[in-house]
């Protein structure tokens, strides 16, 4: 049987998946951090990408504010820098906008049943995105460094040295990521909050805490996701979307409520992406990625790491 | 449901509608574009009420109809495009295309519930999007016809795109309201309140959410259709785009989620809004309309989450002292329901054949045996007892029994017929009724509503279901209760109603899991005559219970199951006293009180 591509074009694919993977990994993380603990689709999550994508652009190149760091450091410092400011937004969007709906002390809302939730996340999400284009403009912009332009030759495989810092950085913290989860007291609460929250109350862990912070940490880390995805991607404010389904597919592969398996859904994501491209035209990556997780639902929706409880 | 003459009174308030919308048109408005605005509010309040007409009344959200508007708007524009076919053929053509989108995407996708089904409903159309864009539909414009407009929908008047929309906004009312007012309606509202109690009392939960999906595509694809022949360019983004489906249900759940004028009234007050300050602000905030709705929508779910239509019913009916709550029709009630029904139908029986046979049944949950070889056969006419201790597996039999789980293996019939993988609304149809360990209702229903749900089993038409779920109310002592709502009836009252629901199309059998439990002493007589009265009528019931000395009085028959299996079976006094079972399996205090004699 002919193959359509090379072995070169396979090892290409795929290194560029890990790379890029890293990245969706670790907004993957942040994502099922909120749904693992909370239980709620956010909508949003995607344009919370975005605005950690346009923090580090504008650290780095807007206002010079990282200039002295020099062209490999201050994207980078950028990138984490990201996290806190739009952990800082989280912390007051849920303070005022998303307790409201969510947590332990909400029954059902009436009109909208159990989706008032997911509402209200496809609220802020339009209001980001749009505010974002009046704010930003639509042009799309990208944090240019001279690593960039730049790669590493492995044999005849090239990687592109901005995919490679980023991939290093994205390993490094959603290792953090997981250490904090597993070994912290707070990380531990997390969890539990999540697994039951009703016991997880009378266990005097204070449940709307917890998902604040749940929140907040969630969508920072995938605002440091969005602030290393900007160093060899363009963007816009429209950009959130085409991760959203990312995100929720990586999560999904994973196993909903895994951040372990988070992790590992979102690296086979990029890889599933890259890879689509020796086979399928460049405008179909993210269809593939439908594909793909449309199947998941399908035949194993608690995914690779999850487990799946109902009654009748 | 409603009554036929709220019906009425609705017909002549889309009548009403209508008038003011042209009236709006013809006489008030002068600009061609406020003509414009308003042909917009009108396709968009279509949209709508075809996302309400699924997600509103069955409770499934969908975060994809922009797949079916797209796929409308570009069947027409391609129509036009390569075959020079006429919008007047292409936008009902659409209406197809919509309906077979809905059934591909349903099949498949009904499969899941709750927040699998939104996420997966988003993934349509934006997988479609992309898939337009690769095949460089980039951006169609639909090509001018000055030799013959009029064939081509090519108006002068913008006022004539006005009548179009307008037509199609009246229809889709009315399709709401026959919905609404149908066993449709119900069934939807029953799958939205409680699915898997709905499929119980006979409703096949499937065909009724695909037949919504697929109503609902056809009429956001027909919307889709026009809008492409009003903006005259269609590109993947406007019509596949979120924004389109967002649109959809923030304009539903702004007016009033599962309402029939919601929708309209949140396209009346979002759509010219959103496009009046896109139109001045435009050019400098470009995405004023996308905040607008952003804001709109949460704003909503905080200060009145069930939508501004029933906001405004709620303040009006606080402010007149007519209530609120559904009141059952006068005279329906006041009228002893019990003269026009049949006596109770069949004599009670002497012990038959076997009614239901359950041959070597067992099934597993990942490594536990939740089910083992159990060969069990009910005869006809008994009062059957099914005792065990937690978790062994009683609920289970009955799901298995009533087609929630599919046994494997084993072989399951009813009357000689085999019933093994089934549905359970199909199991249902053959005769078998259920009630469950925690009562299943559908609390926003009236408890009368409640029983005619599980009345369209065997009723020729709706108004026969009505009567059948008044009588069986009646047999059950519940009539004084019919027009309160479910959700305020208290443990005894809800077992009732249940226990009604389940009789209401006579069954063969009924299954009761654990009917008695959590009921006060007083309250457990009256349910306990129920259940006699059931077995006098000649109905087999098949009864799951903890509450021993009850059981000991009331069944024929005892079957003791542990750990998926059949431990023993047999007269009640002598089960009871076999001292394996009350060792094993009710404990040792049960030695003692056995040793006295129940009576």
């Amino acid at each position: 049987m002919a193959v359509p591509f090379s072995t070169v074009d396979l090892l290409q694919a795929l290194s560029a998946g890990l790379l890029v993977g890293s990245a969706y990994a670790l907004m993957c993380i942040g994502l099922g951090i909120i749904f693992g603990s909370m239980n709620v689709i956010n909508f949003a999550q995607g344009d919370f990408l975005m605005l950690g994508m346009y923090a580090a652009f504008y650290l780095t190149t807007g206002f010079g504010v990282l200039a002295f760091l020099g062209p490999y450091g201050g994207p980078i410092v950028a990138a984490f820098l990201a996290g806190p400011i739009v952990f800082a937004l989280g912390w007051v969007l849920h303070r005022f906008i998303v307790a409201r709906v969510t947590g332990a002390g909400v029954s059902q809302i009436a009109g909208a049943g159990a989706y008032g939730q997911i509402i209200v996340t496809l609220g802020i999400s339009l209001i980001l995105q749009n505010g974002g284009l009046i704010v930003f403009g639509s042009t799309p912009v990208g944090i240019r460094t001279p690593l960039s332009r730049q790669s590493w030759e492995i044999g005849d495989v090239l990687l592109n040295q901005a995919r490679v810092v980023s991939f290093f950085f994205a390993v490094a913290l959603a290792g953090g990521m997981y250490l904090f989860l597993s070994h912290t007291r707070l990380g531990k609460g997390l969890r539990a909050a999540a697994d039951n929250p009703q016991a997880a109350i009378y266990m005097g862990i204070d449940v709307d805490r917890a998902h604040r912070i749940a929140w907040s940490v969630g969508v920072g880390i995938t605002a440091v996701a969005g602030g290393l995805v900007a160093t060899f991607q363009t963007f816009q404010p429209y950009v959130g979307f085409d991760f959203v389904i990312v995100m929720y597919a990586g999560v999904v592969l994973g196993g909903l409520g895994s951040n372990f398996g988070a992790f590992w859904g979102g690296l086979l994501i990029g890889v599933v992406q890259q890879m689509s491209t020796l086979i399928l035209p460049y405008q179909l990556q993210n269809t593939a990625i439908f594909v793909v997780f449309l199947l998941i639902i399908f035949l194993r929706p608690q995914g690779m790491f999850g487990r799946l409880s109902e009654r009748t | 449901m409603r009554t036929r003459a709220e019906a009425r009174r609705q017909r002549w308030a889309i009548l009403g509608f209508a008038v003011a919308i042209l009236v709006l048109s013809f006489v008030v408005l002068k600009s061609a574009y406020y003509q414009l605005v308003l042909t917009q509010v009108l396709l968009w309040a279509v949209l709508s009420l075809a996302w309400n007409l699924l997600s509103g009344y069955s409770g499934y959200f969908s975060f994809g109809h922009a797949a079916f508007w797209g796929l409308g708007a570009y069947t027409v524009a391609l129509g036009m495009l390569y075959f020079d076919l006429t919008p007047w053929i292409s936008v009902p053509f659409a209406a197809l295309v919509g309906a077979v989108a809905g059934a591909i995407i349903g099949y498949p996708t009904f499969r899941l519930r709750g927040h699998y089904f939104a996420l997966a409903m988003l993934a349509y159309p934006l997988a479609t999007l992309y898939v337009f864009q690769w095949l460089g539909y980039q951006e169609l414009a639909l090509p001018m016809k000055r030799e013959a407009p009029l064939l081509y929908m090519q108006f002068e008047d913008p006022r004539a795109y006005v009548v179009l929309a307008l037509g199609l906004v009246v229809a889709a009312l009315l399709i709401s309201l026959k919905v609404e007012n149908s066993r449709f309606g119900m069934a939807l509202l029953a799958i939205k309140q409680n699915e898997p109690a709905a499929e119980a009392a006979g409703i096949n939960t499937w065909r009724w959410k695909m037949l919504a999906l697929m109503l609902s595509g056809a009429i956001a694809a027909i919307a889709g259709g026009l809008y492409g022949v009003v903006l005259l360019v269609v590109t993947p983004e406007t019509v596949f785009g979120m924004l389109v489906s967002a649109q959809a249900l923030i304009l539903a759940l702004f007016g009033g989620v599962g309402s029939l004028w919601g929708p309209v009234i949140g396209a009346m007050l979002l759509v010219p809004l959103a496009e009046g300050l896109n139109a001045e602000l435009g050019d400098v905030l470009p995405g004023i309309q996308g905040v607008v709705y952003g804001i709109a929508i949460i704003m909503i779910i905080l200060w009145a989450p069930e939508g501004v239509y029933w906001r405004a019913l709620d303040r009006l009916s606080r402010r007149s002292p007519a209530p609120h709550a559904p009141e059952p029709a006068a005279g329906t009630i006041a009228t002893p329901v019990a003269a026009n029904v049949a006596p109770l139908p069949r004599a009670p029986a002497p012990l038959g054949d076997d009614l239901l046979v359950l041959r070597d049944v067992g099934i597993s949950f990942g490594g536990l045996r939740a089910l083992d070889g159990i060969d069990l056969a009910i005869p006809e006419g008994g009062l059957y007892g099914i005792i065990g201790p937690n978790g062994a597996g009683k609920t289970t039999l009955f799901n298995v029994i009533n087609g929630f789980l599919a046994p494997d293996p084993g072989a399951i019939t009813l009357s000689g017929e085999p019933i093994t993988g089934l549905r359970p609304s199909q199991v249902c149809r053959r005769g078998v009724g259920r009630t469950f360990q925690v009562v299943r209702a559908f609390p926003r229903m009236t408890v009368l509503e409640n029983v005619i749900v599980g009345a369209f089993v065997g009723a020729p038409d709706d108004a026969a279901a009505r009567q059948m779920a008044l009588a069986a109310l009646d047999r059950v002592g519940l009539s004084a209760r019919s027009g309160a709502i479910a959700g305020g009836l208290t443990t005894r009252e809800l077992r009732l109603m249940e226990l009604a629901r389940a009789l209401v199309p006579h069954p063969k059998l009924m299954l009761l899991d654990e009917t008695l439990a959590g009921l006060a002493h007083d309250d457990l007589d009256g349910i306990l005559t129920v259940i006699r009265q059931l077995r006098a009528d000649g109905i087999t019931v098949v009864i799951i219970e903890h509450t021993m000395q009850a059981m000991v009085k009331l069944v024929d028959h005892f079957t003791v199951l542990d750990h998926g299996r059949l431990i023993a079976s047999g007269q009640p006094n002598d089960v009871v006293r076999d001292p394996s079972v009350i060792e094993a399996y009710l404990g040792k205090k049960w030695v003692d009180r056995v040793a006295v004699p129940a009576k």
